[in-house]
């Protein structure tokens, strides 16, 4: 298991050595020490391995990742998995803003809260964040899931199109076009999948969530606003 | 972007490591701001003198020459291209008037019983080192590092700002209707030394703290009359507080422990603080102000 001590190596060899790695690769576990809130560790990785941070990571972790595993045994800075494409991303602790920003795919587990901004843009991918979220949060989401185990803050879902949010705590503020929604059976269908994905099965209830989406009244140009435009 | 730092310590047994934790933060800001760096340190005081901190050259003679001039004792302790006189408290306006009159040269940037402050153009490091802030003891302290968008690269638009005794604030951001707010400060008895937005802000604090608001509820003011973007910290004699624009667009953590807060631009500020890994670790929420005071 290669085990990579960022006090001594630095960040560009580490990120150089798992760009290279090939598809098939028996070096499946890594193992990354002493990160020391270090910007950009494990971005760009396309190979089906895990890696283990060993403590708090600082800007775009994990970005653009696809197929690996990536476990930050503490904190995100802003930005993790911006971008990501497929593959797991779990931060043990809290995430700063923008997390899972753009993110076209994979599934993204935040164990403590997010700020600002989490799933902004996202494209597909599938957040759950078992802590609270900031304010701003899926704006102009596409498409993909928020799981949201405690509360959103102001103006959730800003400009949303077809991404889906659940929260099962209270929202401060809907913002525009994005409404609540009844809970069908193809969302709880969703929604346990990704609670099952998180590991939360038998700990909440698929019941205990409100599901918020877009009100579609933005997607066409209405004469009547032309004066708010 | 810029950097900022804070160092609020809880624990006494701390402040002799002050100046040499915060220059360790500091340095490690130098990505988010290699143009100038400046910081400020609440040190010792005494009852009845006041310190003032000056920039400027040929000071080393200074405290001498007030001295006979103002016929009461000045000390002087020359740092690089800053002094600070600590000079009996009814005396402060006296000297100030002989400075103006006869060193035009020299730039007052602080002034209290404990604030020292220190800016210069260059690297954080290099100025840290200068200023021996690695030396330094005290209670708090706050630092920036610069990388200048709204005016030039100069050592008047280095921060921290000082518009009020022992008072002091850092900024990352810029703000949108400084020139308005400025226009409404002055008249009420708020001076300038600089066109920087950034000194606004500071102003508006001390006019908010003149006029009888804690900290806490001068900064909770400056939500509804400061627009743009920013997280400040601002450090008084006894206080030293927190505060990002409601939309938190620069970045900010914070960390608490028994023995201290600590506050960087990013976490990699903090790594190098004694207990860090046991640290509370947050994000510092939008619009919301977080303050401590000493007991």
């Amino acid at each position: 298991m290669p085990n990579i001590d960022l006090s001594q190596t630095p960040r560009r060899e580490l990120n150089s050595q798992l760009h290279a790695l090939a598809p098939d690769t028996n070096e499946t576990l890594w193992r990354v020490e002493n990160p020391a809130g270090q910007h950009a560790l494990v971005v760009g990785v396309d190979a089906p391995i895990t890696v283990e941070i060993a403590g708090n990571v600082g800007y775009y972790c994990a970005g653009m990742n696809q197929k690996a595993t990536v476990v930050v045994e503490g904190n995100a800075g802003v930005g993790v998995a911006e971008n990501m494409m497929s593959g797991v991303v779990h931060i043990k602790g809290d995430a700063s803003q923008a997390a899972g920003a753009t993110a076209h795919g994979g599934l993204l587990i935040i164990d403590g809260n997010a700020s600002a901004r989490c799933g902004i843009s996202m494209k597909g991918v599938n957040i759950v964040v078992k802590g609270s979220i900031g304010p701003m949060s899926a704006f102009m989401a596409q498409s993909g899931a928020l799981v949201v185990l405690g509360d959103a803050g102001d103006a959730l879902g800003d400009s949303i199109y077809e991404a889906h949010l659940y929260v099962r705590g209270d929202v401060k503020s809907l913002g525009a076009d994005c409404v609540e929604k009844a809970l069908g059976e193809e969302e709880r269908a969703e929604l346990s999948g990704l609670l099952k994905a998180a590991g939360l099965t038998g700990e909440v209830q698929v019941e205990e969530f409100k599901y918020y989406g877009s009100g579609r009244s933005l997607y066409n140009f209405h004469v009547d606003n032309a004066l708010s435009y | 972007m810029c950097g900022i730092v804070g160092l609020f310590l809880k624990d006494r047994a701390l402040e002799p490591q002050l100046g040499g934790l915060l220059a360790a933060m500091l340095e490690v800001m130098t990505d988010r701001g290699p143009d100038s760096a400046g910081f400020a340190v609440y040190g010792e005081g005494q009852p009845g003198r006041t310190k003032l901190t000056l920039r400027g050259s040929n000071l080393a003679d200074l405290a001498k020459t007030v001295s006979d001039v103002l016929g009461a004792p000045v000390q002087g302790v020359l740092r690089d291209t800053h002094v600070v006189l600590s000079a009996p408290s009814e005396r402060e306006a006296a000297l100030r008037t002989w400075l103006a009159a006869h060193r035009p040269d020299i730039t007052v940037i602080g002034s209290g019983q404990r604030i020292e402050l220190y800016k210069e153009v260059g690297l954080p490091a290099d100025v840290s080192e200068r200023f021996g802030l690695a030396g330094m003891s005290g209670t708090h302290g706050v630092g920036h590092t610069r990388m200048a968008t709204e005016s030039a690269v100069t050592t008047d638009g280095a921060h921290p700002f000082s518009t009020g005794a022992d008072q002091c604030l850092v900024h990352n951001g810029s703000l949108s209707n400084h020139r308005s707010l400025r226009r409404m400060l002055e008249p009420r008895g708020i001076t300038f030394s600089t066109d920087n937005d950034s000194e606004v802000a500071a102003g508006y604090l001390s006019w908010k703290l003149r006029e009888g608001a804690g900290l806490a509820q001068a900064l909770e003011d400056s939500l509804s009359d400061l627009d743009g973007f920013f997280t400040f910290v601002v450090g008084t004699e006894s206080g030293f507080a927190v505060l990002r624009d409601p939309i938190s667009c620069k970045p900010a953590v914070m960390a608490e422990t028994d023995q201290y807060v600590a506050f960087g631009s990013e976490y990699r500020a903090l790594v190098g603080l004694p207990g860090i890994e046991a640290a509370r670790v947050f994000e510092p929420e939008p619009a919301r102000v977080y303050a401590w005071e000493r007991h």
